[in-house]
């Protein structure tokens, strides 16, 4: 992977201009997925942030092509381009190399996009799902998704008088993808650019279908401040809330191993979302939270050591 | 009927689509299973495993997956193929108003089947009935030749409007009977659709396709569509006469059985026709003037055509395999009501019939006649809607 | 793309490309985001900077330029003041400063 120096050389496949919040996450994931490889690219993209933020009619951000169809199927979408051009390679009408992304947010991925996926990964058609995970239906004003964790506030799973934001669980996505059995998953997260970027490298020069799912900071979602967005996903890493990750053909290797354990309550600190789990009253919740993200990092462990 | 059964072969019309597939030997298909139109996608996959067609198929997990990757296939330049029925086209529903916004030249075949609930597999036209207004084209097939036929011609007309179309053919009655088939020679087929045309590609360009409009761009962009309808009804008599030109048979946009001097006309579209035809047949020996006009394109609606079939008529029956539930007509008359409101004084009776492929029989089509012939002499004008054949 | 549509004119529905589409890439250098910003720019401190890039790579709108493999100023025409740079920068040659300055 070349360094930054490098990177900042070539042309920038994701323009300024776009209408994202300032200090987004997902802009910044957006960004660093264009600097990645030097092949050609062709962009699926789920109605979501991302798309509204970088293709309201005429402008788009994009230096490589795009397609946008609707919420839940960009992994159907995509399989239908992919299966194009393979057989227009095969008929001699296309000759160059492309490399085929499908992009969606946690929304189009965890819950109304999951069948698509789902089929598209079962399939094994040639392309990298990848997924920013802002943990909610952020540009629709940040409800629960089934991304959203334990205790965190949505619009649809408020705190209020009688609940304390969402009472379930996340979903593992990247354990549900693993299960598809596909040649390579991984996790990784804004402000680990090195990571993000050789991952991608990575899933591009493997054949088949691959998926990460990137944690993206949501400033007006998770409630923290614009120039927070690096340090908060950077807590959210160094607390083990959120492993960086990955499954090659069914091998486990966890690719940043936190030297100081971060207590889950720092990262809470910075996040409007959060904050009533930091109140004394919510204490035996924290202690659950902070428990269950000990529990999930020693399973964690256990899978790299049996696979 | 050919004057020959040289070439003729006995096939089901989900057979003959099959077979017109196979012979265009299309770029991409994605299909789910949904019975009537099954048959269609598992004809093609056998042609896919024996190497007779080198078409990429992907077995999607669902309909709504099945458009959805038509439009990615579609929109990176692909000659695009699906089929469908009832359930499955309602699940596309949302895909089928993009596939149209972005002016792909999608080709779909639907074998009509009435919409749950009740549940009901059987061929009413429910289903293209209630998609009317996505932005398609529509082709509703009499025979089997035809639906061989329309299949052939929607791929030319897919690719010259650049705008999906959709050919029906009643499921059951049309897709699973046989009728004579003139196949024709590959070569031919494949000269006459020619290589696949498609406005843009995101293989070849770098552009965005399906960018978000503010409220100052939507209807611009929607007014294209409109007009690209408008323009298709040329396109779709052109490609007409240069089938005729090519194979010997001859498709308008409408159908006008025995009308020229028919003072009661039954107005319908899809198999149903044959029936009447029939009827119209007995009839007129009996000395009656009646006759039948089918639609045979119903978007864009031909209604310069329906009005000159129709305006000197006294009595008109409009026969809708649909009903619209609004209370006051079906889909069919609804429309053919509106093009014919000032343009003509008849008497009109709008009938739901065959719900569910609840059969209809001479019996009933001279009931219909004999009714017209009664108002037509009625001095008041009058339009009803009335259900035949439920008891 | 019709220039005029670019900058902001309204095109009437015959100027439009079919389909919806947006015939190039990067049209969106036509939006000066630089003016969400509300109060605070950032000033960079050509001296102290070390060269680092982790305020180009972590910048959410590409408002920092570069010219071979260097830092250069940020681009105030597209920059929203989030102020994540002066965050990471790690030995504090970005500050946010008040607009006037």
């Amino acid at each position: 992977m070349p360094n930054l120096k490098e990177l900042s050389k070539k042309e920038p496949l994701f323009a300024a201009g776009h209408r994202a919040c300032a200090g987004c996450g997902a802009a910044i994931i957006a960004r660093q997925i264009m600097m990645a490889g030097e092949q050609e690219k062709v962009i699926g993209l789920a109605t979501g942030c991302m798309e509204i933020f970088s293709t309201i009619f005429p402008y788009t951000n994009w230096g490589c092509s795009l397609i946008h169809n609707a919420f839940e199927n960009v992994a159907a979408t995509v399989s239908g381009a992919e299966s194009a051009y393979k057989a227009l390679k095969k008929r001699g009408k296309i000759k160059k190399d492309i490399k085929f992304i499908a992009l969606a947010g946690d929304g189009g991925t965890y819950d109304i996009g999951l069948q698509s996926l789902s089929g598209a990964l079962e399939r094994g058609h040639d392309m990298l799902y990848i997924c920013y995970d802002n943990q909610g239906y952020s540009n629709t004003g940040f409800q629960r998704s089934s991304a959203t964790p334990m205790c965190a506030e949505s619009t649809t799973q408020p705190v209020g008088k009688k609940t304390q934001g969402k009472k379930q669980n996340r979903k593992d996505i990247t354990e549900i993808v693993a299960a598809h059995n596909i040649p390579y998953v991984a996790q990784s997260a804004v402000g680990y650019h090195n990571d993000l970027i050789a991952k991608i490298e990575k899933a591009l020069a493997i054949k088949g279908p691959k998926f990460i799912n990137i944690l993206s900071t949501c400033v007006l979602g998770w409630g923290t401040k614009p120039a927070d967005t690096i340090e908060v996903a950077k807590l959210a890493v160094e607390s083990r809330f959120w492993p960086l990750y990955e499954i090659e053909n069914g091998v486990y290797k966890i690719n940043y191993t936190p030297a100081k354990k971060v207590p889950l309550a720092d990262f809470f600190k910075l996040q409007a979302r959060f904050k009533h789990l930091l109140k004394p009253e919510n204490k035996a919740l924290l202690i659950e939270l902070q428990t269950n993200v000990d529990k999930n990092w020693q399973k964690l462990l256990k899978k790299v050591e049996c696979s | 009927m050919p004057k020959s059964t040289k070439n003729l072969l006995a096939k089901t019309a989900n057979e003959s689509v099959a077979e017109a597939m196979k012979q265009i030997n299309p770029d991409v298909v994605a299909a789910y299973p949904i019975t009537p139109a099954t048959e269609i996608v598992q004809i093609f996959s056998q042609f896919v495993a024996d190497g007779e067609v080198d078409t990429e198929f992907i077995p999607v997990e669902s309909e709504h997956s099945a458009m959805s990757a038509c439009v990615g296939s579609a929109a990176s330049g692909a000659r695009t193929m699906t089929a469908t029925s009832s359930q499955g086209l309602a699940l596309m529903f949302e895909i089928l108003n993009i596939a149209s916004g972005l002016r792909l030249p999608i080709v779909m075949a639907v074998a009509n089947r009435a919409l749950s609930a009740p549940l009901n597999i059987h061929g009413d036209q429910s289903d293209t009935m209630g998609v009317r207004d996505c932005g398609w084209i529509q082709i509703y097939s009499e025979t089997v030749q035809e639906s061989y036929d329309n299949f052939i011609q929607a791929v030319k007309i897919a690719e010259k409007a650049f705008l999906p179309v959709m050919v029906a053919m009643e499921g059951f009655i049309l897709t699973h009977c046989m009728e004579p088939l003139q196949k024709e020679k590959t070569e031919k087929i494949k000269k006459f659709v020619g290589e696949p045309k498609s406005l843009y590609s995101i293989l070849d360009q770098k552009i965005t396709v399906g960018a978000a409009d503010i409220q100052e761009y939507y209807m611009e962009h929607k007014k294209q569509e409109s007009e690209a309808m408008s323009t298709a009804k040329n396109i779709i008599n052109k490609v007409g006469r240069e089938f005729k030109k090519e194979f010997g048979r001859s498709y308008d946009l409408i159908e006008e059985y025995k009308t020229t001097d028919a003072e009661v006309v039954i107005v319908v579209t899809g198999t149903t026709a044959g029936l009447i035809k029939a009827a119209v047949d007995e009839q007129r020996a009996k000395g009656k003037k009646v006759g039948v006009l089918r639609i045979r394109v119903f978007r864009p609606l031909p209604y310069q055509e329906i009005r000159k079939a129709l305006t000197n008529k006294k009595a008109i029956a409009i026969l809708d395999k649909a009903d619209s539930y609004n209370s006051f007509a079906g889909p069919l008359g609804s429309e053919i009501r509106g093009v014919l409101y000032n343009n003509c004084k008849a008497n009109i009776i709008n009938y739901v019939y065959g719900l569910g492929a609840r059969d209809i029989s001479f019996d009933d089509v001279y009931k219909v006649f004999d009714e017209l012939l009664k108002i037509k002499q009625s001095k008041k004008q009058t339009f009803e809607l009335k259900y035949i054949g439920v008891r | 793309m019709k220039k005029k549509i670019l900058q902001g004119e309204k095109g009437k529905w015959t100027e439009l490309p079919a389909g919806g589409i947006i015939d190039e890439p990067k049209t969106s250098e036509y939006l000066k985001t630089g003016s969400w910003r509300s109060g605070k720019k950032p000033k960079w401190d050509e001296k102290k900077c070390i060269q680092c890039m982790l305020c180009w790579v972590n910048c959410p709108d590409n408002a920092i330029k570069t010219k071979n493999g260097q830092r250069k100023e940020t681009d105030l025409d597209y920059c929203k003041g989030c102020g994540i740079c002066e965050k990471v920068c790690p030995v504090s040659a970005i500050k946010m400063v008040s607009e006037e300055k």
